[in-house]
């Protein structure tokens, strides 16, 4: 993949391979099981430049550790991120710190995410501080004017967290996120603490700002409604792996994974009409434990359209752009007739849908049925 | 014949900084069978109200009535209470790992409920019939796993341990307080769809405590939107989504993210609720309603008041009963209402119906203001 000429074209940032484990140490309850938990597992993805990539999938999938990773704030395992075209997976701090400036966090909890006993002009300012590009009362000038441009009063300067409400909290985070005008802001979770009506009110800020700057957004959600909002392009991981990505109309509008469309399917609309003439796809178990992650495709131990060679095979994330059912036969090696052909290997974040799955769900495919034999086949004892 | 009739619900804390009145005066019935959903922001009261019910707020003013099958709820002695809460009436909290003591087995604490409240009932008995809930709220091997510690289960299952133990003793009403708020969308599904079948097969009545709409819209029967400890709007389901009254449901309803909207503006609720000690005067939404007019700052705050014919739909809002709806007429009536201070200079005739009052037009008939007057 050319890297190299990440700086000219529209790629902010560019992750390859990247792999995060996490050690599992042995002692107290857990006897010799000193383990890996998978947090990310060979995730490769791209975000353009003023576009916002978002990142859905259930607690414990890795959104928040890939995140971290791009962010720079946790070494990777093993795989590159590339900022700007430069690689910042292997800089020493000293090197990292200027590029630092370039990535900026807001954190879901807007209570612990702020130093309780820290003014809220201190904590906007303390990028500036960190960097050292503003002192004294030129700070505080800066700092007024990015209170203002949040929203906030800048004469509550003088003031401490606990006396703002959860919108304005999350509004002091945003500010100091943008203080050092970041090209990429990684949102975790940024709106899951509100209710609804503020959250309306941050999703629209952080949307002006996006017009306003240029910003990137890396946007992390499990709630898919609040994804496709502010989405450009929208990725969906399970236990540490993307298993599809895609432009976020062409995902909505026909997923192709079977975990996307249970998703998508399980999420509660707020219009009782459309809730009640919903075929919801009930996934049956838990989410495996990313420490010893099912073989072949992570999905297929709750997957109703699994099949014998999803738990060999690993998917690869390709495109399906030519997506009938193929009669003439499978191809070499696979299991079922009903099988289409994948195409290319594909990036998430890029204009392509991909997806990596054995069996892709084809339009006008209902999984109900395949559901129905995977609940009786739940009930059977075991 | 009405399980549970709430009469005039107040509840209200002494604090330092002031007296603090999470709830005032919600009325409201639960049906055999029905779900109410309660939907709310944080602080409106939704919780309160429903624990008060079972006397789990000590320290609280409360007055009203709460009679269910034929008691009292809030003049019942505590150790009458004590035999209501639990086996006639069940609670599900939100956190399962915070309401399932850690340091005891999943299934000993679902026998211990069920012996707590029939001592006549063998532990053998108990125990038989605990690993028969489990396994009927979807616990796979529940005769291995009621010997496992809370740690041991996942949220979701931890969530079905929790109903299982709410089901126990076959209540008449379960009150769900944010039964699903920690759990991911797939697990969600998994427990509403539960809590469907559950209810189907047992006919439970069931209130629904949320503040998600998308979970309102897929189980409730009736809703109850709340707003700084009052109810802004009751009414069946549909007519909350399809016909609100009430500036904050339709707020509320806006403020939701929605594939037909994807990529335009949200449209927000400006400002945050009020303090609970400070109350706005007048109505308690008008700070941040765009409907505001001179009744709604200095006027009587307003109570729910019939906007229907059949009267199942209530809201406590000053604007006109045609108002209802999402349609442009109903939205020209709302900003006519407003800019004027009252509502538009009545025609002629009794009250339009307001699913089809497109002739009418932002006109509205008198009868609106009679409909106030009565109630204020």
């Amino acid at each position: 993949m050319a890297t190299a000429n990440d700086a000219d074209d529209n790629v902010l940032v560019r992750v390859e391979n990247v792999v995060k484990y996490f050690p599992v140490k042995a002692g107290g309850f857990i006897k010799h099981t000193v383990g890996q938990v998978h947090a990310v597992d060979d995730v490769s993805l791209v975000i353009e430049r003023g576009k916002t990539l978002g990142l859905v999938g259930e607690t414990g999938s890795g959104k928040s550790t890939l995140a971290r990773c791009v962010a720079g704030l946790i070494p990777v395992t093993s795989g590159k991120v590339y900022l700007n075209g430069t690689e910042i997976t292997k800089l020493s701090r000293s090197a990292m710190r200027p590029l630092r400036r370039e990535v900026q966090m807001i954190f879901q909890d807007p209570y612990s995410s702020l130093n309780p006993r820290r003014r809220v002009g201190a904590i906007i300012g303390d990028p500036f501080a960190i960097h050292k590009t503003a002192t004294g009362a030129e700070r505080k000038r800066m700092v007024q004017e990015l209170m203002e441009r949040v929203g906030l009063n800048p004469e509550h300067f003088n003031r401490f967290p606990a006396e703002f409400s959860g919108g304005q909290r999350q509004r002091i985070g945003v500010a100091r996120a943008l203080a050092l005008r970041p090209k990429l802001i990684i949102c975790d979770e940024p709106v899951s603490a509100l209710d609804v009506s503020i959250q309306a009110q941050v999703l629209n800020l952080l949307s002006d700002l996006q017009t306003e700057y240029g910003l990137s957004y890396l946007f992390i959600a499990h709630d898919l409604e609040v994804v496709r909002h502010v989405s450009d392009k929208v990725a969906v991981m399970y236990l540490g792996r993307i298993g599809e990505a895609a432009p976020a109309d062409s995902l909505y509008s026909q997923p192709r994974h079977p975990y996307t469309v249970a998703l998508l399917s399980a999420a509660p609309a707020a219009d009782p009409d459309a809730a009640a003439a919903r075929q919801r796809i009930i996934l049956t178990g838990d989410v495996p434990s990313p420490i010893d992650p099912p073989a072949g495709c992570r999905f297929h131990p709750r997957c109703p359209k699994a099949q014998e060679i999803c738990g060999q095979v690993e998917p690869p994330l390709v495109t399906h752009d030519d997506l009938e059912i193929s009669k003439a036969g499978p191809p070499a090696g696979w299991q079922s007739a009903d099988t289409v052909r994948p195409g290319e290997p594909g990036i998430a974040g890029g204009e392509t849908h991909v997806t990596a799955c054995h069996f892709p769900v084809v339009p006008g495919e209902t999984l109900a049925s395949a559901r129905t034999a995977a609940i009786a086949a739940e009930r059977e004892p075991a | 014949m009405t399980l549970l009739e709430v009469k005039d619900l107040n509840v209200s804390f002494q604090t330092p900084d002031g007296v603090v009145r999470a709830v005032r005066g919600v009325s409201f019935d639960v049906e055999p069978g029905r779900t109410l959903g309660i939907v709310g922001e944080s602080g409106s009261g939704k919780t309160v109200l429903t624990q008060t019910l079972l006397g789990l707020t000590p320290g609280a003013e409360v007055w009203g009535s709460a009679m269910f099958e034929g008691a009292n709820l809030l003049e019942l002695p505590d150790e009458e209470l004590r035999k209501v809460r639990g086996a006639r009436i069940s609670v599900i909290f939100q956190d399962p790992l915070t309401s399932l003591h850690p340091l005891y087995k999943i299934g000993w604490q679902i026998a211990e409920m069920i012996r707590a409240h029939d001592r006549s009932v063998s532990k053998k008995e108990a125990a038989t019939r605990t690993v028969e809930l489990l396994r009927r709220v979807g616990i796979p091997k529940p005769d291995t796993r009621v010997n496992d510690y809370p740690h041991q289960f996942s949220g979701g299952m931890r969530q079905r341990a929790m109903i299982a133990m709410a089901l126990a003793l076959e209540p008449k009403l379960i009150i769900a307080d944010e039964p699903t708020t920690a759990l991911d969308a797939t697990v969600q599904a998994q427990i509403l769809d539960l809590l469907l079948r559950l209810q189907q097969d047992m006919g439970t009545a069931l209130i629904m405590i949320t503040h998600d709409l998308g979970v309102v819209a897929d189980i409730a029967d009736d809703v109850l939107v709340m707003y700084a400890g009052r109810a802004a709007e009751k009414a069946p389901k549909r007519e909350i989504f399809y016909h609100p009254h009430h500036p904050y449901t339709k707020g509320l309803l806006e403020s939701i993210p929605s594939s037909s909207a994807a990529g335009g503006r949200l449209k927000p609720i400006p400002g945050q609720p009020p303090s609970l000690i400070n109350l706005p005067s007048g109505c308690k939404f008008h700070p941040r309603c765009s409907y505001a007019f001179a009744k709604c700052k200095t006027g009587d705050d307003p109570v729910l008041r019939p906007v229907d014919e059949g009267g199942a739909h209530e809201s406590a809002c000053w604007l006109p009963v045609a108002s209802a709806g999402l349609s442009a007429e109903a939205e020209l009536l709302r900003t006519e209402t407003a800019r004027l201070g009252h509502e538009p200079v009545p025609a002629k005739g009794p009250a339009v119906g307001r699913h089809r009052a497109p002739d009418s037009g932002a006109t509205e008939p008198g009868s609106a203001a009679n409909n106030e007057g009565s109630v204020a």
